[in-house]
């Protein structure tokens, strides 16, 4: 059912029957099975599906952040999957803005501080750093409120802080875990239309995970996990 | 990233006060302790090894006659022989006690005690004056004596009241040099003893012996007891050092009891530290996640952690070690009788504050681990 992984040199990521399962005790239980998915630059990807159907676990592979057991995963071309752990760390603090649910603020930082993390991996000076810092921050709307932290910000700033850190390294990924499943509908609205201004402005390829039929309704794309398996692609444009 | 260090030490101003707090009483209690067993060593850390001293085969308490003086200068390699009682003694009561000795000949005694030192002009006076006496700066400073000043001693193991006149003080050359004792004429005590007809006369509680140098004396030491092999008092000739180390090693096992206790200290207080470090570490897990996801690896985690238990065991450590000036000063006005000198040593100080960051390093070992083997996936599936 799934599409066949047709290289392109527009598509971002390319999947090609990935399979990935976690072991409990004795038992294997298959999260993910035979998943095939191309996202192309620029695209607005949604990923919905049921609690449980593996969201998470399929935005944490394309995000590097754990490893499938087998199948094909190329980002910009490069293959994951060949990585070792350290290659993989540099590989996210170059190319992936990652967003939680619940946002995941270091507390003892400022905004500020928390913003410019990513970018003490890079040799940025100091100045660069403010500059970059205060730039995404003056883009998520937030310059007013950079000295704050996190407890003295409410949750759609948190999520949008969130956003800036996820965006002050320029990657070419952001991938969102449920970015609106803690906010209420204003706060939810705001955060998603800088997610789509990201998107169309600065071309972001953005990947979210979401229960949100209005979240989706931001995406240009939209596909459906069911029990691991990918539904069939309806919506392409 | 040191701003992170410093702001997460900080996070619990609570946890991380009692923890420095903690350290700090771990390392005072541990910097005294050694202090005190350096105090009971610093007699020994004076001897020198070209002295002998020779005394009862049986016991200290037991005497030797004066006479085996002749014999002993005659033994091949001995420079010059002098020799000493315990006097005891008591200074207005119970309570105060200093060490008395009667020592001759004077000349010869002090001149191998170079570490002594008396003005020549004391000195003078001290040994033409029959009931003249000498005290340790440290001893006439606790009492205010002044040169020229009658001081009296009850005698109980010599009965009577005995009158001297403070002739001399003397200073130590090294700051293991005992400033405490008393000394005053053999001559003194002997002639009234015979006054008194006291079987106890012409006797001496040791001889101490100067060779010159260090190799001589075993052989030195050797001839000698064979010298009174078979006589009615048999002697035991040992260095300086092995004569103080017998005294110290009566109290050996409270002394060691008293470092088995300092390092206990430390075991304890490494433990309590890396209690609070393994609370924290596993409060912050999803935030090294978190971390991680960014690009952080380990050895940054690692530093993170690290860094933050050192600067409490750090912190602690200084706190400690400050507070050990004032407590040392406050032992030695109190105990000053008892230990004679209080060395607050270099080596002390250091091993404190060695033993200080040994104890955050290790404290971090264990969360540093953990946090740096934490999977990404698990973590953040914990905290959402
Ligand atoms: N580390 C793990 N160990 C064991 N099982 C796991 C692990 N991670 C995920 N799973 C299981 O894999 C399945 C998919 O999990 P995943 O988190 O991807 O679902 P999801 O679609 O994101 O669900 P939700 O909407 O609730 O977030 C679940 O059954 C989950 O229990
Ligand atoms: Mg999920």
């Amino acid at each position: 059912m799934s599409e066949a992984p047709t290289p392109s040199a527009a598509a971002v990521v390319e999947i090609a029957h990935l399979y990935k399962s976690y072991r409990r005790g004795s038992q294997t239980l298959p999260v993910l099975q035979d998943i095939s998915l191309n996202i192309m630059a620029g695209e607005f990807l949604a990923l919905m599906g049921p609690s449980g159907s593996g969201k998470t676990t399929l935005l944490n592979l394309i995000a590097g952040l754990d490893r499938p057991d087998q199948g094909q995963l190329l980002v910009q071309g490069l293959d994951l999957t060949g990585l070792t752990e350290a290659q993989l760390a540099d590989w996210r603090a170059n190319n992936v803005g990652f967003v939680f649910q619940f946002y995941q603020l270091i507390p003892v930082l400022t905004g500020f501080e928390n913003v410019e993390l990513p970018l003490l991996l890079t040799n940025l000076s100091r100045r660069a750093r403010r500059e970059h810092v205060e730039l995404v921050l003056e883009l998520v709307g937030l310059s007013d409120r950079q000295h704050h932290y996190p407890a003295q910000l409410s949750g759609g700033q948190q999520q949008r802080v969130a956003i800036a850190r996820a965006l002050v390294t320029d990657p070419t990924l952001i991938a969102a875990d449920e970015p609106t499943g803690d906010l209420d509908r204003q706060s939810a609205g705001e955060v998603l239309d800088l997610l789509s201004r990201l998107n169309q402005e600065f071309h972001k390829t953005i990947i979210i995970v979401t229960h949100d039929p209005e979240a989706a309704a931001h995406a240009s794309h939209i596909r459906k996990l069911i029990k691991g398996q990918l539904l069939n692609d309806n919506n392409r444009q | 990233m040191f701003k992170l260090i410093w702001r997460n030490t900080i996070r619990h101003p609570l946890r991380a006060s009692l923890t420095v707090a903690g350290m700090a009483v771990a390392v005072l209690a541990f910097a005294l302790l050694r202090t005190m067993v350096a105090a009971w060593y610093a007699g020994v850390e004076g001897a020198s090894p070209t002295r002998l001293v020779t005394r009862n085969a049986i016991s200290l308490i037991y005497p030797l006659p004066m006479a085996y003086l002749v014999k002993i200068q005659a033994v091949p390699g001995v420079e010059a022989v002098v020799y000493g009682n315990w006097f005891g003694g008591v200074y207005k009561d119970e309570k105060q006690f200093f060490p008395v000795f009667s020592v001759d000949p004077l000349r010869p005694y002090f001149a191998i005690y170079p570490e002594y030192l008396m003005p020549v002009d004391q000195k003078l006076a001290f040994f033409q004056d029959r009931r003249g006496a000498a005290a340790g700066r440290a001893l006439a400073n606790r009492y205010g004596w002044r040169l020229g000043d009658s001081i009296i001693l009850k005698g109980n193991i010599y009965p009577g009241e005995w009158q001297f006149i403070l002739r001399a003080i003397y200073t130590g050359a090294e700051s293991t040099t005992d400033e405490g004792r008393f000394y005053f004429h053999w001559e003194y005590l002997n002639e009234s003893l015979k006054k008194s007809a006291d079987s106890r006369a012409d006797q001496v509680s040791w001889f101490t012996i100067k060779v010159a140098r260090p190799e001589l004396a075993p052989q030195v030491a050797a001839a000698v007891d064979a010298t009174f092999k078979n006589s009615l008092a048999e002697t035991i000739t040992e260095t300086e050092k092995a004569f103080y180390l017998g005294f110290v090693s009566m109290t050996e096992t409270i002394l060691l009891a008293i470092q088995v206790v300092s390092w206990v200290v430390i075991g304890v207080i490494l433990v309590v530290l890396a209690n609070t470090m393994a609370m924290s570490a596993r409060e912050r897990l999803g935030e090294y996640a978190v971390l991680k996801t960014m690009g952080f690896k380990a050895p940054h985690l690692v530093v993170l952690i690290l860094g933050e238990s050192l600067l409490l065991a750090a912190a602690g450590g200084l706190v400690g070690l400050s507070l050990t000036f004032p407590a040392v000063f406050v032992f030695k006005s109190q105990l000053g009788q008892y230990f004679r000198v209080m060395p607050l040593t270099r080596e002390t100080l250091t091993l404190g504050l060695v033993v200080a960051l040994a104890v955050g390093l290790l404290a971090a070992l264990f969360p540093a681990w953990r946090a740096a083997r934490v999977s990404i996936a698990e973590a953040l599936r914990k905290v959402g």
